[in-house]
């Protein structure tokens, strides 16, 4: 960020280009001012602003953690203009970096204690930040299980990783919504296999993230097993603009998501107004 | 600080010009003859400004543009490689001086509410922060309130004169002005002769008369509660707006309404970043790219406008209220939407719900 004008991004160059599903690429990308780059500092969960200039900005999570800094890397599902144009980039082309914005997850409170990621479709984004964040400080957790769905195996993001997040010491659960020829994993909605998985509530964080109707089944089942409002975290995606709290888009009542979130406890969220 | 200068009405215009010379002065001017639709324009020989009427439009313009640009940018070939493809960022120019001449003590309230928001951090808007540095204010004594206004009702007062450079009080036959800051005083002898004692003795008349007036009975108290407990009140918010056209007027005449757009604009290989005033009042404003919007009827937006300017501002910034009672929205509502109403309302019924 540019300290005197927080409109203002850096430049930076896409080193690579992933394709993940049909419609969700990753970047990475490296601001063009090496010492920027490496002095960047980040908290896992907060959040980035690219631009295709010409076209616009749009809010995505910076998903790789600050712990592996060759680049920063970010997954984007095509939805709308500017989306669609990020999709269109290749290696070495130029973009705009506004970032780190937003608060990013409380993962000194998580220390010492058992883990559990929920996340679905894109939604994993934000969770594979903090995911490899703990891997790479593996010590300082406890049991980390994740829940990882989406509609088939085709819809999921980082396949090409899931190996390592098992060696390094993640209980991995995947599901897919439906059979599908040589897949050897879950099959069932998330809330569904959550209840089977029954992962104690006992010292426990739970993060989710995912479509709306995900969540909300997810929280019933999050409920069943014990969970407190103060031991589920999720994160908001309101409709941002500037991100850094001056042009009022992304208020609920007086909290605004892109200084004071994206990343809420259920506990914080019941005490907002409620505009979801 | 200097003393007092007479302006004879018909001196104001020259008075005017030779101020201009100094620094670039914004006058409240009426667009058509019958005197409707008074804008705040950059001032030229022989305008003639109008000051015995509310602007229509505020001076928000001359410290927070309509459109405003952020950047530009250009894509260009890379001197030592003309296969890539470089970005070329340029912030814009700063700002110069300026002078708003004839603002009511609303109209600079106003700007209260986006301090707060531009300049206090985390995070500083300089652009915003170099014109607010950069701007003075003439402050109109303000003897024109009609049934709209009610800035006392919200800490202001048509004597007001907090955030004035000069103070501006019309007399018998012409003007009064004296400084209130270091930077106005130094303007106040270029703008006439040194008002005669009778002079200065009415125009102080003339703010004892007027400081003790209060113009609007609305009473504030309390709203932050009954906003919490009507919040769901479908049927109370519906029977408020159900007229409401979506418009977007009452955002746009606002003085303390501060949300912006940032689209992009190219042709070419340049092209440039803006922002421009947004309404909450629009549909689109929070709508999301899969269609879901959080605000999805006129009902919960106006709940959200009125919630903003009394409960969440003040939530978020000791106390303060964001409104300055200059009653704009009120006047130029197309439905008579009062929002002085609504708040009247919203007390009620959470007294009654107690
Ligand atoms: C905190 C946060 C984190 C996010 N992280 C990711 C991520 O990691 N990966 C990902 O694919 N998407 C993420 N999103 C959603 C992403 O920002 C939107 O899908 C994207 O802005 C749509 O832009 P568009 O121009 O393609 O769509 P259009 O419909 O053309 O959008 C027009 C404008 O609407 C706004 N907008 C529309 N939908 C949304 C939305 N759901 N959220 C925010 N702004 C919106 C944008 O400002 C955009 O400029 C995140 C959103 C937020 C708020
Ligand atoms: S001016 Fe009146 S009609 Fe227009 S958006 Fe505001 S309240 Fe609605
Ligand atoms: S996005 Fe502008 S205030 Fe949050």
């Amino acid at each position: 960020m540019h300290a005197h004008n927080p409109y203002l991004p850096e430049l930076a160059t896409v080193q690579e280009v992933i394709g993940e599903t049909h419609n969700i690429c990753t970047l990475r990308v490296v601001l063009n001012d090496p010492e920027k780059m490496k002095n960047f500092q980040f908290t896992p969960g907060q959040v980035g602003q690219l631009s295709i200039f010409g076209v616009g900005e749009s809010t995505f999570v910076i998903n790789s953690p600050p712990t592996r800094m060759d680049y920063l890397q970010f997954s984007v599902m095509r939805v709308g203009e500017v989306t669609q144009r990020i999709h269109l980039l290749n290696a070495g082309d130029q973009i705009g970096v506004r970032a780190p914005l937003g608060n990013g997850f409380p993962f000194e409170e998580m220390k010492g204690k058992d883990i559990l990621f929920v996340g679905g479709g894109i939604g994993m984004a934000p969770l594979r930040t903090l995911l490899l964040f703990m891997l790479d400080n593996r010590q300082d957790y406890g049991d980390i299980t994740v829940i990882y769905g989406a509609r088939s195996p085709h819809d999921l993001c980082y396949s090409y990783e899931f190996d390592q997040w098992r060696s390094g010491g993640a209980n991995l659960v995947l599901t897919v919504d439906t059979e599908h020829p040589g897949w050897k994993e879950r099959v069932g909605f998330v809330p569904t296999v959550l209840k089977e998985e029954a992962p104690s509530a006992h010292n426990r964080v739970a993060i989710v993230c995912g479509p709306p109707i995900m969540i909300k089944f997810v929280l019933f089942g999050l409920k069943e097993l014990g969970f407190e409002d103060d031991q589920i975290i999720s994160t908001l995606e309101k409709r941002m603009k500037c991100g850094v709290g001056i042009c009022g888009r992304c208020n609920m009542g007086s909290t605004y998501v892109c200084l004071d979130g994206p990343v809420f406890t259920y506990s914080e969220l019941r005490e907002m107004v409620p505009e979801l | 600080m200097s003393g007092k200068v007479f302006i004879p009405q018909d001196k104001l215009a020259s008075a005017l010009e030779r101020l201009n010379e100094k620094v670039p002065v914004w006058v409240p001017v009426s667009q058509g003859a019958d005197r409707w639709g008074i804008d705040f324009k950059p001032f030229r020989a022989g305008m003639v400004p109008v000051m015995d009427r509310q602007s229509t439009a505020l001076p928000k313009e001359v410290i927070f543009p309509q459109v405003q640009t952020l950047m530009t940018f250009e894509y260009v070939k890379a001197p030592e490689d003309p296969g890539r493809v470089q970005l070329k960022l340029e912030e814009p120019p700063e700002a110069g001086n300026a002078l708003v001449f004839g603002a009511r003590p609303c109209d600079v309230r106003g700007f209260f509410t986006f301090d707060r928001v531009f300049t206090e951090g985390p995070f500083v808007d300089n652009q915003y922060k170099d014109r607010r540095e950069k701007t003075l204010f003439a402050v109109l004594l303000c003897r024109e309130a009609d049934e709209a206004c009610f800035c006392s009702s919200v800490g202001s007062g048509p004597a007001d004169t907090a955030g004035g450079d000069l103070w501006i009080t019309p007399v018998e036959g012409g003007y009064v002005v004296e400084g209130l800051s270091e930077r106005g005083g130094s303007y106040v002898q270029l703008l006439g002769d040194p008002a005669t004692e009778e002079q200065a003795a009415a125009a102080s008349r003339s703010q004892e008369e007027v400081s003790r007036q209060k113009v609007g009975s609305l009473d504030p108290s309390g709203v932050v509660q009954g906003q919490k407990d009507r919040f769901e009140d479908k049927d109370f918010w519906r029977s408020m707006v159900n007229q409401c056209l979506g418009c977007g007027v009452c955002t746009y005449v606002c003085p303390t309404c501060y949300c912006f757009n940032i689209t992009d604009e190219m042709r070419h290989s340049r092209g440039e970043r803006m922002r421009s005033w947004d309404s909450c009042m629009f549909a689109v404003y929070t709508q999301e790219a899969s269609g879901h919007n959080p605000r999805p009827t006129k009902l919960e937006r106006y709940r959200n406008r009125v919630g903003h300017k009394f409960s969440y501002f003040p939530e978020k910034y000791d106390g303060m209220i964001a409104c300055c009672g200059c009653g704009r929205c009120i006047r130029s509502c197309p439905v008579s939407i009062d929002i002085r109403k609504v708040v009247e309302n919203l007390k009620e019924r959470s007294h009654a719900c107690a």
